[in-house]
């Protein structure tokens, strides 16, 4: 390691939002030809620092030493001139362009599509990309958006390439294909700083580990030196448990069924194709599937928020009696005594108003009790906003601010807190910890935990597929808004899991 | 001093919450700066003496008990005005229709007082006007939102062109009743009867500046602490919120559109049958304009549009005092409102910003 030539090399880096100290003090070397894994929870800043070193914000304190000179990076063109480049979670890519006018957009000089073509073809043959230069954004997957976006980088002649999150989105296969051409890159000298979440691909692709906390530089290590209990660890700050409880379902009973159910979107795309299944009383169903192939779609038929071509959706109350769900609203399917609970996706933009408060959040499931029919009742929602905020150890600052003002597992904390709080028999949640760190995550598994112990029907729509194994009774694949199968959660793993997500594909 | 390479010296920062009275501090110097900056280009443009014309203003707006009441009773229409387009705004539907409403409303009581004057009793003239004028604008605002509603138009254009048909259609009104013929106006209707005059109550001014606090309190109660006011915001921040709880994004729109349209109305049957006791086409004076610019700077506040419309009213009388007091024309008036509107909004900038220079600057030039 001694010999190896520094790439960058961060000195007592600060930066700061407001009162929120993002980075505080951070030093972190990057070395030539090395993958480093940058490593820490939910707002410990890894995104933050990274973004300075893209040129996206400016460092309020610290410098930045790039090949042995200092840099002062103050836009993303700054960033490339230097040769560093950065992926970003969302990507920024115009959808009606095709590839190879995404890569060159912005670029100075004569537009020579075909020259640009030529070049993007080597850069692919190198690292072993696999890009149709032709083909529109929007007609591309996430894997694909994502190949065109390294390939930009690339293009512009990056030799550090940063890369936030790069692997949610993708199934295990095209993870597994990323990474081979990470390692390509590697070899190639270049340097590749990848902020992730998943121990496990920390462990396959990275040599070295950088872990922050809140803000600051914790350790770093050689990866092959550690495991994931001691990262964890240094992560969090105190020892975690890294073990998914699944408890024997009690009792299984039908709640919901699901029959021939086909939804057709606006532009009559199908969503989802002829599904059929059955949700159990006290059983976690887990819901897999490449992101888009219906698992939004579904949720939000039972919820009564889509219009569905044909099918049936029937409830099953505790007596027997059955109810159909389909073709009601949220608000008729609450009057008829079905106690559901939906924790959306789009946690701010659906399940929460971001710049409500906690208390006022907390209303918008109940807003409508109250003894006056004109008034609101604002005492009950604040008692639950306190309940919620203590016994999910929710951090903010206190029950009136804004939710948008938390971090990521706080909002969704707030938002679980209120779905689970009417008791409900039948809970539904997407993605539920997407973009949430170790401890945050484990948290919402064992919320969810105690809904199933307590008899509820649970839907879980994962990405995570480890955890998807883990956690759920049975797991429910879907591809292309068709069922490919229901598997036991006992006897499968995750590879079985992603080829079903991707059987039409190979068929 | 040469730097290898050229840092920013400076650079926005977005602040995190900020508390309301360091907000507060930053508006008065907004307001101290516009002044001294008023100051400045009236000593330059005009040679006169700032201070003499700030004097001025401030009388052009409370000089007289009189002028008092008036520039009261002004701060009470416009108070009215934006408290309607409130609710609809905050629902984050652009309703820029608050002048056709207005108008429509105005139109609907002098439609009465010119129609009904000689068949009905004055009492109940004035009830069908008050019923009628609210109704009026109430339908001119629920158009809109039926189309939002049922097809998903834009607001923004749909209430803006029903400005344009409401003062056509005044226009043509104007010319069916004018007084006398040919003169391409109404007058003042009944001037010998006075039927259809809303009664005064202590005195000529005071009837609007009641309505106006009547109408506060009650959006303040309405907006605060009502099922209604919670689906409003809910629906404003987001639909698929509202649609996720179950709350009905369509019968909100058209609902609140309903209030804001009435209020309206009712704003027009004061200008009507309060004040002018006739109705022109620009009877409301962009009032539904002016409105929007209130609701906005008290941050669709109740309370806070009591001073925001207070201060606007206050400029603009001002202004056109130290314009006949000065022999200045309207148009320096103009200048002065401008500059000192210009840093009232600006000054949001500074509340939502800061500029933080670089630290380590002075290190390295030293």
């Amino acid at each position: 390691m001694e010999n190896r030539e520094v790439a960058i090399s961060l000195r007592g880096i600060t930066k700061s939002f407001g009162d929120v100290t993002a980075n505080s003090n951070v030093n972190l070397d990057v070395y030539k030809g090395e993958i480093l894994s940058l490593l820490g929870e939910n707002g410990s800043g890894k995104t933050t620092l990274m973004n300075m070193l893209a040129g996206i914000y400016y460092p309020d304190a610290g410098q930045i030493i790039i090949n042995g000179k200092e840099a002062v990076i103050r836009s993303p063109r700054d960033a490339f001139d230097l040769g560093i480049g950065m992926v970003h979670q969302h990507f920024k890519l115009i959808d009606v362009f095709n590839a190879t006018e995404n890569i060159i957009l912005g670029l100075e000089g004569k537009l020579n599509i075909k020259e640009a073509e030529k070049r993007i073809k080597e850069i692919c043959d190198k690292y072993g990309f696999e890009i149709n230069t032709k083909k529109k954004i929007y007609d591309m997957s996430v894997s694909e958006k994502q190949t065109v976006e390294i390939v930009k980088v690339l293009y512009r002649g990056a030799d550090i390439l940063i890369l936030d999150e790069p692997t949610a989105v993708l199934t295990p296969q095209e993870t597994e294909k990323l990474f081979n051409v990470m390692r390509n890159m590697k070899h190639d000298g270049k340097s590749i700083v990848i902020i992730t979440h998943k121990l496990n691909e920390v462990q396959s692709i990275s040599d070295r580990v950088a872990v922050l906390r809140h803000g600051e530089f914790i350790n770093d290590m050689k990866t092959s030196k550690t495991n994931a209990q001691e990262m964890t660890d240094m992560m969090v700050g105190h020892s975690v448990s890294l073990n998914i409880e699944r408890p024997e379902p009690v009792d299984p009973k039908p709640r919901i069924t699901v029959e021939n159910l086909t939804v057709v979107d606006e532009e009559g795309l199908v969503k989802l194709d002829d599904v059929s299944f059955t949700a159990n009383t006290g059983e976690i169903l887990g819901i897999a599937g490449i992101s888009g192939c219906g698992q939004k779609e579904l949720l939000r038929a039972i919820a009564g928020l889509e219009i569905v071509k044909e099918g049936k959706i029937t409830y099953i109350h505790q007596d027997g009696r059955t109810e159909e769900l389909l073709g009601k609203s949220p608000r008729e399917i609450s009057e008829l005594g079905v106690k559901l609970s939906f924790v959306p996706e789009d946690r701010l933009g659906m399940g929460l108003v971001g710049n409500m408060n906690l208390a006022d959040n907390m209303m918008l499931r109940s807003y409508r009790n109250g003894k006056s029919r004109f008034f609101t009742e604002k005492k009950q929602p604040r008692e639950l906003a306190r309940k919620v905020v203590d016994k999910l150890q929710v951090a903010t600052p206190s029950i009136d601010t804004p939710v948008r003002l938390l971090s990521g597992g706080n909002v969704q904390k707030v938002l679980v807190g209120r779905e689970i709080s009417s008791r409900p028999k039948v809970l539904m949640t997407a993605y539920a910890v997407r973009g949430l760190d170790i401890s945050s995550s484990y948290q919402i598994y064992d919320l969810i935990n105690q809904q199933k112990k307590r008899g509820a029907a649970v839907l879980f729509v994962g990405e995570d597929l480890d955890v998807l194994v883990e956690l759920c009774d049975r797991i429910l694949v879907l591809c292309g808004g068709k069922v490919t199968g229901i598997v036991d959660g006992r006897n499968t793993d995750k590879y079985t899991l992603g080829s079903m997500m991707t059987q039409k594909g190979e068929a | 001093m040469e730097q290898k390479v050229k840092e920013p010296r400076y650079h926005i920062v977005k602040r995190a919450d900020i508390n309301g009275k360091e907000a507060w501090i930053i508006r008065v110097v907004a307001i101290l700066s516009a002044l001294l900056l008023c100051a400045i280009i009236t000593m330059v443009c005009t040679g006169d003496n700032p201070i003499s014309i700030f004097a001025t203003i401030f009388k052009g707006a409370f000089g007289t008990q009189r002028k008092t009441w008036i520039t009261l009773q002004y701060v009470a229409v416009l108070l009215i005005i934006s408290l309607a387009l409130t609710p609809a705004f905050k629902m984050q539907f652009w309703n820029v229709g608050g002048e056709g409403q207005v108008l429509m409303g105005g139109l609907a009581a002098a439609t009465c007082m010119i129609t009904l004057a000689d068949k009905l009793p004055n009492a109940v003239v004035i009830l069908l006007m008050v019923v009628t004028s609210i109704l009026a604008g109430a339908i001119w605002g629920v158009i809109p939102a039926l189309f939002k509603a049922m097809w998903n138009t834009n607001e923004t254009l749909s209430t803006l062109m029903m400005n344009y048909i409401a003062t056509q259609l005044v226009a043509y009104f104007t010319i069916v009743w004018e007084v006398p013929k040919g003169s391409g106006k109404i007058g003042i209707i009944n001037q010998n009867s006075n039927v259809g005059w809303l009664p005064n109550v202590g005195n000529k001014y005071l009837l609007s500046i009641i309505v106006a606090t009547v109408v506060t309190i009650g959006m303040m109660i309405y907006l605060k602490y009502t099922k209604h006011g919670y689906e409003i915001e809910v629906v404003g921040e987001s639909q698929n919120t509202a649609r996720y709880v179950g709350i009905s994004v369509e019968k909100v729109i058209i609902r609140t559109m309903l209030l804001s349209g009435a209020i309206c109305g009712l704003a027009g049957l004061l200008l009507v049958g309060g004040i002018n006791h006739t109705i022109t086409t620009t009877i409301s004076d962009g009032q539904g304009f002016t409105g929007v610019m209130v609701s906005w700077l008290a941050k669709f506040n109740p309370i806070a549009m009591i001073f925001t419309s207070l201060l606007i009213i206050f400029m603009g009388r001002g202004a056109s005092e130290i314009s006949t007091a000065f022999e200045l024309n309207q148009s320096f008036a103009d200048i002065l409102t401008g500059i000192i509107l210009f840093f009232i909004i600006g000054c949001e900038f500074f509340i939502r910003y800061k500029i933080v220079a670089r630290k380590d600057l002075g290190k390295e030039n030293a």
